[in-house]
């Protein structure tokens, strides 16, 4: 089954037909040419594919496509501006957050999602109970771990969003 | 995957009618468990009726409790003060599960409903009775390290995987429920069944029926309350076991108190026998060991080429033991 939709994808209208059974991602790689998010274990269990839908982090390989008409889907691609790289970005050059980078714009998405909920006030499972979250390691690192690194860059990782949330 | 029609009905009514039409028809919400089992084979809907949109997104205040829409994600409940401050243990169970992403897909009335994460019900090449009734129980005698103690049968051996869910049954919850004949209401800890011989019936809900809301009534006990879980590695696994509990002591003596258990059952096991054993006990470590043990006594652990799971009965039984421990403390 074919249906026509419009995804908005960092920043641009894309109409594009899809099947039914198209993952956001696939519609995002193989049908839009973004390959920005990546695709690791397609299963919902590595974060690699991770998008920012309507301003929240996701899943796109669990999002099917047909599902999405009309929203916006931001990948990390799509967060530099203006030939810029996004302070996120910036920090994970700077803080050598990756190595071999396959999970990194996985990685940066959800990082910016992470600071976004640290901002509202989101607790997470290790927030003290009745306390407000605070910006340190175990946080991060509670936070982060919907995204798996197979080179273990996690050190640089949790210092590059601390120090990207510190800048805020 | 097989193709599907993909169809988002006027409202939820429409989508109970569509759906409760066609036996091959499934309800779509955040999507987390059954994009996936699309992709493994272990569902194969002919008919994709998405209700993200049909049901409520709110949180609202009903008479000192709390009635949360089917559509709200779980992130947002467990952001929610009025959970966090009425109901800690649901905000603690729904941030242990899962990932940030997760969260922010899976709905209030979708993760009730997801299915079990047994390796064998999820691999179609092995006979499994939940897939497909009457081919065995590959997880029997297989690798059990994930499975039940309490509550199983021959037929199926399979864990509940939410924590929602565990703490949820621990709140008397009631769940909103949309049929062809109309509404009607199921208490929580009534809504998932045991295996017995139809271990492909997760729960008491009829094909077709919509989880509308789901109610928290009110509960002076739950605002002290919590959830501990148990895994094999500290974020982002399913729990081993688990422990969602509320305890009311007074003079050293416990008045009430309320548990359930996750990991260790087909459904979130409340726990009545412990819960029993604990009224008017003195508030110390051996009645919180002999609540244990009482719940514990039908257990019934599994063999394994894994090692199997005997290891949940002790850990099980410290792990209510340190969380009621923390809640007595905390009455002090």
């Amino acid at each position: 089954m074919d249906a026509d939709i419009t995804l908005h994808v960092d920043g641009a209208p894309r109409p594009v037909t899809v099947d039914t059974r198209t993952t956001l991602l696939d519609a995002l790689r193989e049908r839009l040419g973004v390959t920005s998010p990546k695709k690791g274990c397609d299963h919902g269990q590595c974060g690699a594919c991770t998008v920012l839908l309507d301003g929240r982090r996701v899943l796109s390989c669990l999002t099917l496509a047909v599902t999405q008409d009309g929203h916006e889907v931001t990948t990390a691609d799509g967060l530099a501006r203006n030939g810029d790289l996004h302070p996120v970005q910036q920090a994970f050059l700077d803080h050598d957050g990756f190595q071999c980078g396959y999970c990194t714009p996985g990685q940066v998405c959800s990082a910016v999602g992470v600071l976004d909920e640290l901002d509202a006030g989101w607790a997470s499972a290790v927030t003290p109970e009745g306390a407000e979250p605070r910006l340190e390691h175990d946080e991060v690192a509670e936070r982060m771990s919907g995204n798996l690194c197979r080179c273990g860059a996690y050190v640089g990782i949790v210092r590059a969003v601390t120090a990207a949330g510190e800048a805020r | 995957m097989r193709p599907f029609t993909y169809q988002v009905p006027g409202d939820a009514v429409d989508a109970v009618r569509s759906v409760s039409a066609d036996p091959g028809a499934a309800y779509l919400g955040g999507g987390t468990n059954l994009v996936d089992h699309l992709k493994l084979g272990v569902a194969e809907p002919g008919l994709l009726v998405d209700v993200t949109a049909l049901t409520s997104a709110e949180i609202s205040d009903d008479g000192g409790g709390l009635r949360i829409g089917a559509a709200v994600r779980n992130s947002d409940l467990a952001a929610d003060r009025r959970v966090r401050e009425r109901y800690p243990v649901l905000a603690q169970a729904l941030l242990s599960g899962a990932s940030g992403q997760l969260r922010n897909m899976a709905t209030t009335g979708g993760n009730p409903l997801q299915r079990t994460r047994c390796v064998y019900f999820q691999d179609v090449t092995t006979p499994c009775n939940k897939r497909e009734p009457g081919t065995g129980c590959s997880a029997i005698g297989g690798a059990t390290r994930g499975h039940a103690v309490l509550g199983a049968s021959e037929h199926c051996i399979a864990t509940h995987p939410s924590d929602m869910a565990v703490a949820m049954a621990m709140l008397d919850a009631r769940v909103h429920v949309l049929g062809v004949d109309g509404e009607r209401t199921v208490p929580f800890v009534d809504l998932h069944r045991l295996p017995g011989d139809r271990p492909d019936q997760d729960t008491v809900l009829g094909h077709g029926e919509l989880v509308t809301a789901i109610d928290l009534p009110p509960s002076p006990i739950a605002r002290r309350s919590r959830y501990r879980k148990v895994r094999d590695r500290a974020s982002y696994a399913f729990a081993l076991v688990s422990v969602a509990a509320a305890l009311d002591v007074a003079d050293g003596v416990v008045r009430d108190a309320r548990i359930a258990f996750g990991g260790v059952a087909h459904r979130p096991w409340r726990a009545w026998r412990a819960e029993e054993t604990l009224r008017g006990a003195t508030a110390d470590a051996d009645s919180y060991r002999a609540a244990a043990q009482a719940e514990l006594a039908d257990a019934r652990p599994q063999d394994g080429i894994d090692g199997g799971n005997a290891f949940k009965i002790p850990l099980l039984t410290r792990t209510l033991v340190a969380v009621l421990r923390e809640l007595a403390v905390e009455e002090v």
